[in-house]
């Protein structure tokens, strides 16, 4: 798992003792790279995100000041934006797990026996990675455009009203997200679910359990490391997502997300101190409902 | 691929089929089975499944499909309806300049990000699983962190840091975001082949006296390529396809992602299609011949043990 990957205990109670000297030279150059690039950004976020407009009243410029009012203004201001990241987040993680596990559960553990049908099945789950993201948002928005044959069809059959849209309705945004994060779910559902040892589920139905019994008590039980990362892997890029939400892809006026009000302050409107502690909000909120997921489901190895 | 991809990506490794190993099978315990039990119960739900999995493949495939049909549409100015079939698209991508310049960009920073971050990363990798040393949990901590930060806050962090910097935006810039992120997922592609390494190899080494560059060089590095071979091909795939903190670190200089989003508002050329098409059959033809020569060579192996 990736939350998992840096957590590998045995590997370093085995790592012989050698020159430390060695090893600096080595960590060095790479982790003060991450400190100049990826803490110090994080820091000057922060500074950001408590300054004050120039005394001057230029636009875009701004003096360094300790102005928390700046995160009530936010809260205030895109209260709905925030609210309703989340809950597309949580909905479309939601859809992906369900999409994904069956077709995880055929991959790794009905198809065991065909590595080589196994492999292509898992080139076809990762298959949209290897082409443009946004292009094949852009491809939804057409596929799913007031002409195209998919709506006709379901305004023909009056299982759509006449005068309704796909696109630019939370709906179209809320299944874009869906689409685009299905694999970073399926992957890890897969991972889990190929080490799952089938004798257990033999196990149980020797025992007389029904087998949805024996699939809600065993089955998920043993997957949920997939689970919980699949669930991480999805929800934390979607609830930063800007591009499924924004007017010129699946949203419209009333779908702004946290990401479309973070880019428009900070690259329209030029208002750094908003756009940063936007930011911070929602660092905040992913770290505090990471680690409070993380504990429910009692996999406490992810960091 | 997004950097996002590459999280779920990394996911997955570790998993025989992602490492080129074959998948334990669990063979099912034939005997006692209950003359009426479940194996008869649920034939719906035997061909359930895979009818399911077999749609739900295709319903990932259908925007892949569009993009590439669209690639052949004889459009005028924007990409929207079908026009009629043609090779002019595919045989004159550059007419369009902006598509041709934007991608010349990506590949150029693609390439420089993907240098830096391997070399910085495997650099890590080894010393994270090779040698002991204090601070280990911050450093793992931070080498995590970058991936489960949303993109959005780690474009606008160091967007922040280069405007209090008084640094211009360019293609300079979108290399340092491009290096950031792609380090901790090579450190992560990379530390699963450290990890696999037998230590004797490198003692047999010393052993005939090789001098420690010798034996890093001769030994430790060729056994180390394939992992590092992935995490430059995944480096590459993350930076070529990201936007969100592209945008962000940009400027006025323009990658093939943002090249699209600018261009969405107004209709998308088809050439932007064929580049995004080209793309993604040379990636499925890499991942295919990877997995060829991965069962090719358990064939041989298997033949040999």
């Amino acid at each position: 798992m990736a939350f998992s990957a840096f957590a590998s205990g045995t590997v370093q109670e085995q790592a012989p003792r050698r020159k430390s000297r060695i090893a600096l030279l080595l960590l060095l150059p790479g982790i003060l790279y991450l400190v100049l690039f990826f803490l110090v950004p994080l820091v000057s976020l922060l500074i950001t995100s408590l300054q004050a407009p120039s005394a001057l009243g230029d636009i875009g410029v701004y003096e360094t000041a300790f102005q928390w009012q700046n995160y009530v203004v936010s809260i205030t201001q895109y209260g709905d934006q925030i609210l309703r990241s989340f809950l597309y987040a949580v909905l479309a993680t939601v859809f992906a797990l369900i999409f994904s596990y069956p077709l995880a559960y055929f991959i790794g553990v009905k198809a065991r026996n065909w590595p080589l049908l196994q492999n292509l099945m898992l080139v076809l789950v990762i298959a949209p990675f290897f082409i443009s993201f946004l292009l094949r948002t852009l491809a939804w928005k057409s596929l799913l455009s007031d002409e195209s044959a998919f709506v006709t069809g379901l305004k023909a059959l009056s299982l759509l009203a006449p005068d309704a849209h796909i696109t630019g309705t939370p709906v179209a945004v809320v299944f874009g997200l869906t689409y685009n994060f299905i694999p970073f779910m399926t992957l890890p559902l897969y991972a889990a679910l190929e080490r799952l040892d089938t004798r257990y589920l033999e196990a149980g139905s020797d025992l007389y359990a029904h087998p949805f019994t024996v699939f809600r008590t065993v089955t998920i039980p043993l997957s949920m490391p997939g689970i919980v990362s699949g669930v991480l892997l999805t929800f934390i890029p979607a609830a930063g997502d800007y591009v499924n939400a924004s007017r010129e892809f699946l949203g419209g006026t009333g779908t702004a997300m946290i990401g479309n009000v973070i880019e428009s302050n900070f690259l329209v409107q030029l208002n750094y101190p908003a756009a940063a502690s936007l930011s911070i909000i929602l660092m905040v909120v992913i770290l505090a409902i990471v680690t409070v997921y993380v504990r429910r489901s009692g996999t406490e190895d992810l960091l | 691929m997004t950097m996002q991809e590459g999280r779920a990506i990394a996911a997955a490794m570790g998993t025989p089929a992602a490492m080129g190993t074959p998948a334990a099978v669990n063979t099912p315990v034939s005997g006692g089975r209950k003359p009426n039990g479940p194996a008869r119960r649920f034939s719906l739900g035997r061909w359930l499944l895979p009818v399911y999995t077999a749609l739900a493949l295709v319903f990932l495939l259908i925007p892949i499909a569009y993009t590439f049909i669209f690639s052949f549409n004889d459009s005028i100015k924007s990409n929207i309806s079908w026009r009629g079939f043609t090779l002019n698209n595919w045989l004159n991508v550059c007419n369009a300049q902006d598509v041709c310049s934007a991608f010349g960009n990506s590949i150029l920073i693609g390439v420089t990000a993907t240098v830096i971050a391997t070399t910085l990363g495997t650099m890590i990798a080894i010393a994270l699983v090779r040698y002991r040393f204090r601070f280990r949990s911050s450093i793992s901590l931070l080498l995590f962190l970058p991936m489960a930060t949303p993109e959005v806050v780690l474009g606008a962090g160091l967007a922040a840091e280069f405007l209090g910097a008084g640094v211009e935006k360019g293609i300079g810039t979108i290399i340092i975001a491009h290096t950031m992120f792609c380090i901790s997922f090579v450190v992560v592609t990379v530390k699963a082949r450290v990890s696999s390494l037998d230590p004797a190899l490198e003692e047999a080494g010393r052993d005939l006296y090789g001098s420690p560059a010798q034996v890093f060089w001769r030994i430790t590095f060729p056994l180390l390529l394939p992992g590092i071979v992935a995490a430059a091909l995944l480096s590459f795939a993350l930076s070529f396809d990201d936007f969100i903190i592209t945008n962000f670190n940009s400027g006025s200089a323009t990658t093939f992602p943002k090249f699209v989003y600018i261009a969405a508002s107004r209709g998308i050329p088809a050439e932007a299609n064929v580049i995004a098409s080209a793309v993604f059959l040379i990636a499925i033809a890499l991942v295919v011949s990877q997995q060829v020569s991965a069962a090719a060579r358990r064939k041989r192996l298997a033949r040999v043990g």
